[in-house]
């Protein structure tokens, strides 16, 4: 589901962050991505929602062409592609249930069903009894949970997170890796960077170690690490 | 767009507003304070032009009819001045009507010149369309022939009186236009300090797959809100300061020939300019503002 052949991506400082990178992602996969920092990981990962657009070569998600999506297609393309960060990203003034609804009333879904699915998510994230607190009086994990909620809420075919466990305790990462083991099992497909080598060979799962612009290791059930 | 679509964009701005209070405040006040300056000195100039025309409207041309023309010499002149270009009326004023005119303005000695001792003439009185018509006006009266003792609209004074005029008109449109800039640049400019510290919750909408103009429409809403808000305080201010003043000034200037600008239309169409830069500015300010921020 997910395609990329031959991809370059050189920006406009003169940085070329990806350097010919092959990979194909199956739908349902979990795949960790792993690597020193400045190897092109976060531009990786960036392609796939089209933060960023990649100088050559073939991208695709799903039925989109990444390469000539029009600017004004994007949208569509991320509702398919949820994506939570490490520091989470919520909306301050928004409330837990406002926050995770939100992705929902961008798609025009009707409020009944909106109301129905966002108690579902945040039920499954285990925050139903917050919904109205606001994002500053939740612990660090019950953000992240949050974020994982919104990002699933319109039950996307990819989830994709970045260091998503990068500013938690470790029981804390614990729960957050449950919470997406079972998402997973479910049937999406995930993709986590991560530096967490901990987390990486204890729920062994698909490794790509991506180093100086392309992939340098690309193992199944694979082990935290990368040469340099 | 559906209905549902666009009651939620405004419960979202609203939501917004309130949310946001503290920006909410400082852009509405500085949407207040430029527009209150704007609109006094908005009304203020218009007056001032207004003043000045009236001086202008004042001047007139005077025909002298020649001392002992016949009433049939008279009409014909009255027809000849009524083909002149640009003459919108015309008075005539028998040498006895000027006579107690002056005696009126100087005193009763002047009653000795009454009857056939009067040494005055019978005179038309021309207004011109537009004051500029004033000198050409007066040269063509001139030259109708023997009838016209003498032409007088008071010259170069008047001329320069005009030059005058329309130079405080020009200074006053120039400071108009200057003001309307400048509050087109203040306001948008708070609308885009208020939506700068909001720059991470359009990119999280970017992100969530939101289209750009689900993003746009509540701060444009809001935009527009704030700028409506922010025109009624000076509008409410204005009005009632103008309309006190009014009657105050008016009774002052009454038995001259100035007059103030009346609040009807006057001041209605001020407060519709102040109220449509407030919501114009507004909205447009925050879609430009927010342009920006939505290529994530």
């Amino acid at each position: 589901m997910i395609e990329m052949k031959n991809v370059y991506k050189k920006y406009p400082n003169g940085i070329t962050a990806i350097n010919g990178l092959d990979v194909t992602i199956e739908q349902g996969e979990f795949v960790y991505v792993v690597g020193p920092s400045g190897a092109g990981k976060s531009t990786f990962i960036k392609m796939i929602y089209r933060e960023e657009i990649a100088t050559k070569g073939t991208v695709k998600v799903g039925e989109f062409d990444l390469m000539n999506l029009k600017n004004k297609k994007i949208p569509f393309l991320r509702r398919h592609v949820g994506v939570v960060f490490q520091d989470f990203k919520l909306l301050p003034r928004l409330t837990v249930y406002e926050n995770v609804a939100y992705a929902m009333q961008v798609v025009n879904k009707n409020p009944k069903q909106i109301e129905k699915r966002t108690l579902e998510v945040l039920d499954m994230v285990g925050l139903k009894h917050k919904v109205r607190m606001f994002p500053n009086e939740l612990s660090g994990g019950e953000q992240q949970r949050v974020a994982i909620a919104r990002a699933i809420a319109n039950m996307p075919r990819v989830l994709i997170a970045d260091e998503p466990t990068g500013n938690l305790d470790p029981e804390t990462a614990e729960g957050i890796m449950d919470l997406l083991e079972e998402i997973n099992s479910h049937g999406t497909t995930i993709i986590m960077a991560t530096h967490n080598s901990e987390i990486v060979n204890r729920v062994r799962h698909r490794v790509l170690a991506v180093e100086n612009g392309r992939i340098a290791r690309d193992q199944e059930r694979g082990e935290y690490g990368y040469e340099n | 767009m559906k209905i549902r679509t666009i009651g939620r964009h405004f419960k979202e701005s609203f939501k917004s507003i309130v949310r946001n209070g503290w920006m909410t405040f400082a852009a509405v006040s500085a949407v207040a304070i430029t527009l209150l300056l704007v609109g006094s000195l908005i009304a203020l100039l218009m007056n001032v032009n207004k003043l000045a025309s009236d001086v202008e409207e004042d001047v007139s041309v005077r025909v002298y009819v020649a001392t002992g023309s016949e009433e049939a010499e008279r009409e014909a002149l009255r027809s000849d001045l009524e083909a002149i270009e640009n003459v919108e009326d015309i008075e005539f004023r028998s040498r006895e009507k000027e006579l107690d005119d002056v005696m009126g303005s100087y005193g009763e000695e002047f009653g000795l010149f009454e009857g056939d001792d009067n040494p005055l003439h019978d005179v038309f009185v021309l207004n011109t369309t537009e004051p500029q018509f004033t000198s050409e006006v007066a040269a063509e009266a001139e030259e109708i022939g023997p009838v016209v003792d003498d032409v007088n609209y008071g010259g170069a004074e008047a001329d320069r009186l005009f030059e005058i005029m329309d130079t405080v008109r020009n200074i006053g449109a120039v400071i108009i236009i200057a003001l309307i800039f400048t509050a087109i640049f203040l306001i948008s400019n708070t609308i885009r300090i208020t939506i700068f510290s909001r720059r991470t919750e359009i990119e999280i909408m970017k992100l969530v797959g939101a289209t750009n103009w689900f993003i746009r429409w509540p701060f444009l809403i809001e935009g527009a809100l704030i700028g409506f808000v922010g025109a009624l305080i000076p509008v409410s201010i204005i009005s009632y300061i103008y309309l006190s003043g009014f009657d105050t000034i008016m009774n002052f200037l009454s038995g001259t020939y100035f007059s103030l600008l009346p609040p009807n239309p006057f001041l209605i169409q001020l407060i519709a300019l102040l109220l449509a830069i407030g919501v114009v500015i507004g909205s447009i300010g925050s879609a430009l503002s927010i342009r920006k921020f939505l290529k994530v």
